[in-house]
Order: structure tokens, then C-alpha cells, then sequence
């Protein structure tokens, strides 16, 4: 592709002020060690209700793959008041919606509502809090679920799992790190209600949870309600943490492996970046880095990768296996994806992303190339935070990981203080001999 | 036992501040304040029906949305995703039977400058052949990879099932017909059927709406009117018959599809039959999703919905399940459609879907980008922010002997048409033994 002529841009005044959000936020401790967040925003009739219990895939014990996604699914199986179905109904009959979701580091509860139903939200994850129905049915039930889930998701599809079951086992040598969080079948049918108790009592204890509220609602009225409904859970510690440290990567490792539906070759590389938590001013320009290479028409890669070159079809780049930089801890790393077209050679585009990383190690960054890129994070940051559900999880993380539920207003501003400077460092640093690499061989394409 | 807190007072479903223009070109302009966080959400809507099923239409239109950003006489790709990025803003370019969207935000001080870009690519897109032809081996791949997911391949089975010779029966492009589009044809395209008239540009966020409706009259006054205008046929009746089986070797879920009449937004049916489907199976509390889920575990994400567009509607029954249950997880679908369609719901599970209707639609006006979807969709089909309202009355008001009657014309297992894809090795001969099937071809040998 010949570069296009040159032509006078229309002027354009300089890069626009990176604006913030200034959600107030209050936080207290109940005395059964629950953490609570409100952030109140009387904007729209609504609400979102997040409850985060600081357990994750890398806190399943060997033999249990799939275990902390399982128990996610029991915990709305019923609870002390509710029988099974009724956690849904009271939700869903409220005008709402549900979910829950397990992280490496975390699992979460929630609901969004119209801001009538703030109570009987609280009421209903208070209730499982004290603890749910784990009987021998549900759990077969819901190991059934699970394997449907596990099929829609990795095993009937193409491209199913990568990368981020694929390529952990490759980075990582602990259990902890390097395990398929979905869990394999014979784990998931193994699992026992025993197990299911032990694993509530030990990590969903009241100090091992935080409860962020945010939406329609008076701050006294809603703290004298958490009181109310969570003062009673009984306290059990939290559990101590246990150290997941590895060591970084010293030579490079690649694995191969088939993929009988992909039609396509595919290939995921990453690298250690600083402790997200302890070392917050050094992880975030990896951050920052990964957009610069990977985000839009006008990134590094998609200029070289796929718009110039045309040895991949699309790319990605983001941190942390589940693509959430502000919900990881240490280890984790930074990830770029690319599906290349057919007969797309591998090792070809990892050359390439390495001259691209070194491009900017030894050459910098374009003029403008930095604050662009910091505007549309703010921008993405912004957009994230405006649906009170996605503002209630983020902040109930920030509290569990940080201790900080305020950082979310401080968010779009500390990526727009990352120097280039930093950025350049960070990149310099994305060398071969620190990566971990999978590829996806196509068996798809007949 | 401990009480379930009763919900405290309902409140009123409030209309965010709108103001509308239809610029001299033709252009409507609808500009909604809501300053929850300092961004603005851009959603233009421009009609690209076809009058008749023609897989060449569907290809270039394909290639149009992916190449519309890919160069004007003055800026590059990148050029344009650096401006946009420069006010923290981004534009993606989507197109579907009905029509071209073109969706983006940015920051809220950046609203002028992304107006400007889009008047850029709209009246000066040159379709310029390097990117042309980088787009189009893209497309291509993007083609392959969805043909090889089973929710892909179930649903243009479906779609050729259901809609015969009419345009949406095809809604993914062949890979020759996508070989063969030009630049020129795309500029041919773009110079026929991007025009303002008829089209609609929403603009949300945090920005006075009389300012934002300002800002898109200065930028896309220029855009040029004229262009042709298509009439798309309507749809055509569900045709009832035997079940049509798709093989995938090799598949470990079956897809189960299942097409029943429905009817447009504004239809006096429509309240009364939204709530059938969700006591059916269109949401997680519904009969058919806690009969084969949390009952049964046949499946993971069964879900049911209406899906609306512009020349008609139709609802969609989906469930993928393990391959061996394949049979008995159709019977349960057929025992609960034919549950919901001769007995009348009972009035608990009636209240509990009434408040879950009326609940999203809160929920769903409560963002930006929410209100956008909404605005821009509504839109398309002529309605106004102010349908939500009226709508959330009709479903205050709709009665039992209203939703069972909307049960038993729309829902009724007679009238289904239903695909299955899966290992037909294995399910077919349990399958027909639930109803009469035959066997399909793969929807897209079509090279």
C-alpha cells in the first residue's frame, strides 16, 4: 500500500483537556468486616448494586478446576430465605437484571435496577451472603449448566478459550496461574457439596467482600439499609491471601496446537508487566502502550500489521488475561492477539511486532501520537462509568484491591500524566526472550 | 424467615431534553441531552434497503461499511482514526439489510470536530483501491470465521428457511460476490444511496441540544440531497413445515432455531404480546428457560426475543443444548409454546414480566449510548423517544385475556418454523421422531 500523499490536515486547535468524573463516594466498614462503597448519582431513576468476594480461578485447589466458576453458579441457587429460582424472580420482578461473573482475582454479584427496588436488592444479596442453598440437586444441575456453557463457549466454536485459556499455561509453571479457569469436565463432575461448603466458608466471608452501591438514592437512607440487611451476617476473617508470584520469563516459550474448527492461523503473545497494585506509576504506561499499538485504524500495528503489511487480518491489545486493567493483580501481563489470513505465517508477524516495539524504543513517539491515544482512554474510561453497573463494579474492585474506590475519578487523569518517556521504556521492554507465545494451527479449513 | 422488602414507589418513566431539526437537505437531526459523563454518542441511520434479494447488494454494502472510513481526497485510514482519536473519538461503520449505520463518540468538546469527519467521509469518500482491496481479503476472512461459528451457520438457515426470495433471506455476503466488488462499484453505491434525505443523525450527550443540533447543521448542511429511494417488499407469512435439520459433523450442541409471526412496535398486539414472550421464554424467569435450565440443564444461554425490522417482524425461540439431548430439549420448547398459547398465564408470572418490561425500558434509557441505540432504532421506524412512554402504558395496562390471546395467535407450536443444526447423524433420527424433518443444505455452499 503506497503511503497517501500528504495534504494539509484542517487546522484543529490543540488536543482537547482530558476531562474527569467527580462522583462523590462514601465508604465505611460494618463491624462484621464487610466494606461498603455508595456513589450516589440522582441523574436517571436507577440503580447498581456489586458485590465482589475477593476469591478467583487462582484460588481453586488442584483436582478442582472449574471450581470458582461453579460456585458462582450456586450462589443463586437459592439462599436462608429464598428458595432456588428466587433470587431471579425477585430481581427480574423488580424491574432488573443479573448476573454474576469469576475472575482470576475475584468474583462478582450484581444487579441494576429502576431505584425503587434498592432495598430488596440488598435484602437479596445479604441473604446469600449469610449463605446458599448448596444441596446435592442444584449442584448436579448446575455442573450440567456449566458443561453447556464450556461447550457454547470453547468447545463448539472456533478460536474457543484463546487466548485466555490458552496462553496462561504456556506464561505460567504454579497452578494458580497457569490452570483453565472453565475447569475440565472430569473436575467440574468430581465436585462435591462438601467441597461447595468448605469453599463458602473459607473465602465468602463478610471481610472477604465489599459492596458497592450507585444510582438514585439518599446516602443516609441507603447506609442505614445496608446496616439493616449486612449488619447481621456473621463476621469471619477474611482469609489470608496467598502469595501467586512467578518469576518473569528469561527465554522465549511457544507452543502449537490445533484448532479442528478454526479456519484461520491465529497467535497471542505476552509479557510481564509491573505489579498492577504495588507498582501502580510503573504498570500504568504498559496500559497506555498496549493502546498505542493496538487501538484503531491509526495504531502501530493496524498501520503495520494489517493496513500496510498485510500479514494479519485483525489485531488486539489490552492487559491481564480477561482484558480488564483495573481489575488484576501481579502476575499478569500484557497481551497482543492477531488472526492472520490464510497461510499466514506466524513467526512473521511476532518478527514484526518486535521491529514495531523497537520502533518505538529506539525512535519515540509522533507528535501527537501520545495525547491522542490518552484521549480516547479517557473517553473509553468515561463510557465505562457511565452505566451505573459498570460504575458499582469498578469501584466495588478498586476498594477489594486497592482500598481506593476513589481512583475511579482519578482514572482518565493518571493516564493522561503517563509520560512518553514511559511509554518508550515500557516498550523497550516487550523483548522476545520475555515472551510467551500460542499459536492456533486451523484444522477448519476444509 | 425474613420478609422480601416491598418495592418502594414506582417513578414516573421521565423523558430526557430533545430537540429535533430536519436540515434544508433533508436531514433529521435529533439532539438528546443527558450530561451524565462529558462525552457525546453519534448514531447516523441511512436507509440501504434493496427492492428485491440480491446477494451483489449485500456485498457491497458489506464492503461499503468496512471501506466508507478508508480514505478521502484529503485524509488517509489513518489519518481519520487520528483525528477522531485526537478528541477522543472514535467511528465504526455497520450495515445490515435495512440499513447503513454509522456509530461513534467522543469527548464532549469534540462533538464540532467529529461532525466535520463525518461530513468528510460522506461527501468525499473515495474508496481508493490499495484499501479497497486490504478491506476486502479482510472481509473475506471476517466471512470465514463466521461461518465457521454454529449461532452463524443457525441462523442463515434460518433466514433462508423463513424468508425465501426476499432480501433478508440472504444477510452475509458470498465470498464471490464479495471477490468481485470494485472501487467503482462502491463509489456507484455511495453516490446512489448515501444521501440525507430519509436519513437520521442522533446526537446524545453532554451538550445543550440546540447547540448540537447548531453544530450538525454547520457540518452536514453540505452533504447533498437527491439519490434514489427504495421501497423494500414486505415480509412474507411464515410458511409451517417440517423441520429443517443442518448438518455439522462433529458437533457437540445442537442450535436449535425456531421462527413464530410476530408483529411491528406500533401494532395494537405488540404490548400484549411482548409480555407472552417473556412469561414463554424471553427472559432468565421465564417457563421455558427454568424448565430446560435450571431444571433440566440442557442448555447454558436459551433466550427468546422479537426482533423488528423495517419490512416486518418476527420472533426468534434459541437455545443451543448438548447434542444428546437434542430431541428431548425440542419437546420441552414445543410443551411450553403450546403451554403459553392454550392456557392463560397466571397472573403472578403476568405482574412479575409487566414489571420486568417496564423496568428495562428505565434501565435502558439510563446511558448515553442507551438513549442513542434507542433514539436511532425508534427512528428507523419513523417512532420518537415519546413512543417509550406510550408503550410503557400499554404494557401497564395490557390484560391476561389480552396476553393469552396474543399467546395463542402468535405462539402457538403450529406455527412454527424451525431449524436444527448439529450432528445429524446423531439427533436425526430422535428429532424426527418429535417432528417432521428433513434434511438441509449448509446455508452457505454457495460458491
Amino acid at each position: 500500500m503506497p503511503p497517501k500523499p500528504k495534504t494539509p490536515k484542517p487546522k484543529t486547535p490543540r488536543a482537547p483537556k482530558i476531562p474527569s468524573t467527580r462522583y462523590p463516594i462514601e465508604r465505611f466498614t460494618l463491624d462484621n468486616g464487610l466494606r461498603v462503597v455508595l456513589a450516589p448519582d440522582r441523574s436517571a431513576p436507577v440503580i447498581g448494586v456489586a458485590v465482589v468476594y475477593d476469591v478467583g480461578i487462582r484460588s481453586e485447589p488442584e483436582g478442582r478446576t472449574g471450581f470458582a466458576h461453579l460456585f458462582e453458579h450456586l450462589m443463586f441457587q437459592g439462599s436462608e430465605n429464598l428458595e432456588k429460582l428466587a433470587h431471579f424472580r425477585h430481581v427480574q420482578g423488580s424491574g432488573g437484571t443479573f448476573n454474576g461473573s469469576t475472575h482470576l482475582d475475584y468474583t462478582d454479584y450484581y444487579e441494576t435496577l429502576p431505584a425503587n427496588a434498592l432495598e430488596r436488592a440488598l435484602f437479596l444479596e445479604a441473604d446469600r451472603m449469610r449463605g446458599p442453598r448448596l444441596t446435592e440437586e442444584n449442584l448436579r444441575n448446575q455442573v450440567d449448566v456449566v458443561k453447556e456453557e464450556i461447550r457454547v463457549n470453547v468447545l463448539n466454536r472456533p478460536y474457543g478459550g484463546f487466548p485466555w485459556l490458552k496462553l496462561p499455561p504456556v506464561m505460567f509453571d504454579t497452578f494458580p496461574n497457569a490452570h483453565d479457569g472453565y475447569g475440565s469436565f472430569g473436575d467440574l463432575e468430581s465436585a462435591t457439596v462438601d467441597d461447595a461448603r468448605a469453599f463458602f466458608e473459607r473465602y465468602y466471608a463478610a471481610g472477604n467482600a465489599v459492596l458497592a452501591v450507585s444510582g438514585d438514592f439518599d446516602v443516609a437512607e441507603a447506609t442505614g439499609l445496608v446496616e439493616r440487611h449486612f449488619g447481621d451476617v456473621p463476621a469471619r476473617p477474611a482469609p489470608q491471601r496467598p502469595d501467586f508470584a512467578e518469576p518473569d520469563l528469561t527465554a522465549e516459550r511457544r507452543h502449537a496446537y490445533e484448532d479442528r474448527l478454526a479456519p484461520l492461523p491465529a497467535v497471542a503473545a505476552a509479557w510481564r508487566v509491573p505489579d498492577p497494585i504495588v507498582d501502580f506509576t510503573a504498570y500504568l504506561p504498559y496500559v497506555v502502550l498496549a493502546e498505542v499499538l493496538t487501538d484503531g485504524d491509526a495504531s502501530r500495528l493496524m498501520q503495520r500489521l494489517v493496513l500496510r503489511d498485510r500479514i494479519a487480518t485483525s489485531v488486539g491489545g489490552y492487559i491481564g488475561f480477561m482484558g480488564e486493567p483495573f481489575e488484576v493483580r501481579d502476575p499478569t501481563a500484557l497481551v497482543l492477539q492477531a488472526h492472520l489470513p490464510p497461510g499466514g505465517d506466524v513467526d512473521k508477524v511476532l518478527r514484526t511486532v518486535d521491529e514495531e516495539c523497537e520502533r518505538i524504543a529506539n525512535d519515540g513517539l509522533e507528535p501527537g501520537e501520545l495525547a491522542r491515544t490518552q484521549a480516547r482512554m479517557a473517553a473509553h474510561l468515561l463510557r465505562d462509568t457511565d452505566a451505573v453497573l459498570g460504575r458499582a463494579l469498578r469501584m466495588a474492585v478498586l476498594e477489594q484491591q486497592r482500598g481506593d474506590a476513589g481512583l475511579i475519578n482519578d482514572l482518565p487523569r493518571l493516564i493522561g500524566e503517563v509520560t512518553e518517556a514511559e511509554v518508550v521504556g515500557a516498550a523497550a521492554s516487550l523483548r522476545p526472550s520475555r515472551r510467551a507465545a500460542v499459536e492456533v494451527v486451523p484444522g477448519g479449513a476444509r | 424467615m425474613r420478609p422480601l422488602p416491598a418495592l418502594g414507589p414506582t417513578r414516573r418513566l421521565t423523558l430526557p431534553r430533545t430537540a429535533e431539526r430536519t436540515l434544508s437537505n433533508g436531514l433529521t437531526v435529533i439532539a438528546i441531552r443527558r450530561p451524565s459523563v462529558p462525552l457525546v454518542e453519534l448514531r447516523l441511520r441511512i436507509p440501504m434497503p434493496s427492492a428485491r434479494l440480491s446477494p451483489a447488494h449485500v456485498a457491497r454494502a458489506s464492503l461499503l461499511s468496512q471501506t466508507l472510513l478508508s480514505g478521502t481526497s484529503t485524509m488517509s485510514t489513518v489519518d481519520i482514526a487520528a483525528e477522531l482519536q485526537r478528541v477522543g473519538g472514535a467511528l465504526s461503520v455497520g450495515a445490515d439489510p435495512d440499513r447503513l449505520l454509522v456509530s461513534g463518540n467522543a469527548l464532549a468538546s469534540g462533538l464540532p470536530r467529529i461532525l466535520e469527519i463525518l461530513r468528510e467521509v460522506l461527501t468525499d469518500a473515495t474508496y481508493p483501491a490499495p484499501e479497497v482491496n486490504t478491506e476486502r481479503d479482510r472481509l473475506i476472512d471476517r466471512i470465514q470465521v463466521a461461518r465457521s461459528q454454529p449461532a452463524h451457520l443457525a441462523r442463515a438457515a434460518l433466514l433462508r428457511r423463513i424468508y425465501g426470495s426476499h432480501p433478508y433471506a440472504v444477510q452475509t455476503p458470498g465470498l464471490a460476490q464479495v471477490r468481485s466488488v470494485t472501487p467503482r462499484a462502491l463509489r456507484a453505491l455511495h453516490d446512489e444511496r448515501l444521501h440525507p434525505a430519509g436519513s437520521t443523525l442522533v446526537i446524545v450527550g453532554d451538550v445543550a441540544p440546540a447547540r448540537a443540533l447548531d453544530a450538525a447543521e454547520e457540518a452536514l448542511s453540505a452533504w447533498d440531497g437527491g439519490g434514489k429511494e427504495v421501497r423494500q417488499p414486505a415480509t412474507p407469512p411464515l410458511v409451517p413445515g417440517p423441520l429443517t435439520l443442518v448438518d455439522r459433523p462433529g458437533s457437540v450442541q445442537s442450535s436449535i432455531r425456531i421462527a413464530l409471526p410476530a408483529v411491528p412496535r406500533t401494532h395494537e398486539d405488540h404490548a400484549a404480546l411482548q409480555l407472552a414472550n417473556l412469561v414463554f421464554g424471553g427472559y432468565f424467569s421465564s417457563r421455558w428457560v427454568e424448565n430446560i435450565r435450571e431444571d433440566k440443564g440442557y442448555t447454558y444461554g436459551p433466550h427468546s426475543l422479537i426482533e423488528h425490522s423495517t419490512a416486518g417482524s418476527v420472533l426468534l425461540v434459541s437455545a443451543d443444548v448438548a447434542t444428546e439431548v437434542t430431541a428431548p430439549a425440542l419437546v420441552e420448547t414445543l410443551y411450553e409454546l403450546g403451554r403459553i398459547a392454550t392456557v392463560p398465564p397466571g397472573s403472578d408470572e403476568l405482574e412479575q414480566a409487566r414489571q420486568y418490561a417496564l423496568g428495562t425500558l428505565q434501565l435502558g434509557m439510563s446511558t448515553q449510548s442507551g438513549l442513542a441505540g434507542l433514539a436511532s432504532t425508534y427512528a428507523g421506524f419513523g417512532l420518537r423517544l415519546d413512543y417509550l412512554a406510550d408503550h410503557a402504558a400499554r404494557l401497564a395496562r395490557a390484560t391476561r385475556e389480552e396476553v393469552a390471546e396474543a399467546a395463542a395467535r402468535y405462539l402457538a407450536p403450529a406455527r412454527a418454523v424451525a431449524v436444527v443444526l448439529g450432528d445429524a447423524d446423531r439427533v436425526e433420527s430422535s428429532v424426527a421422531a418429535v417432528l417432521p424433518s428433513e434434511r438441509g443444505e449448509s446455508p452457505v455452499d454457495d460458491e
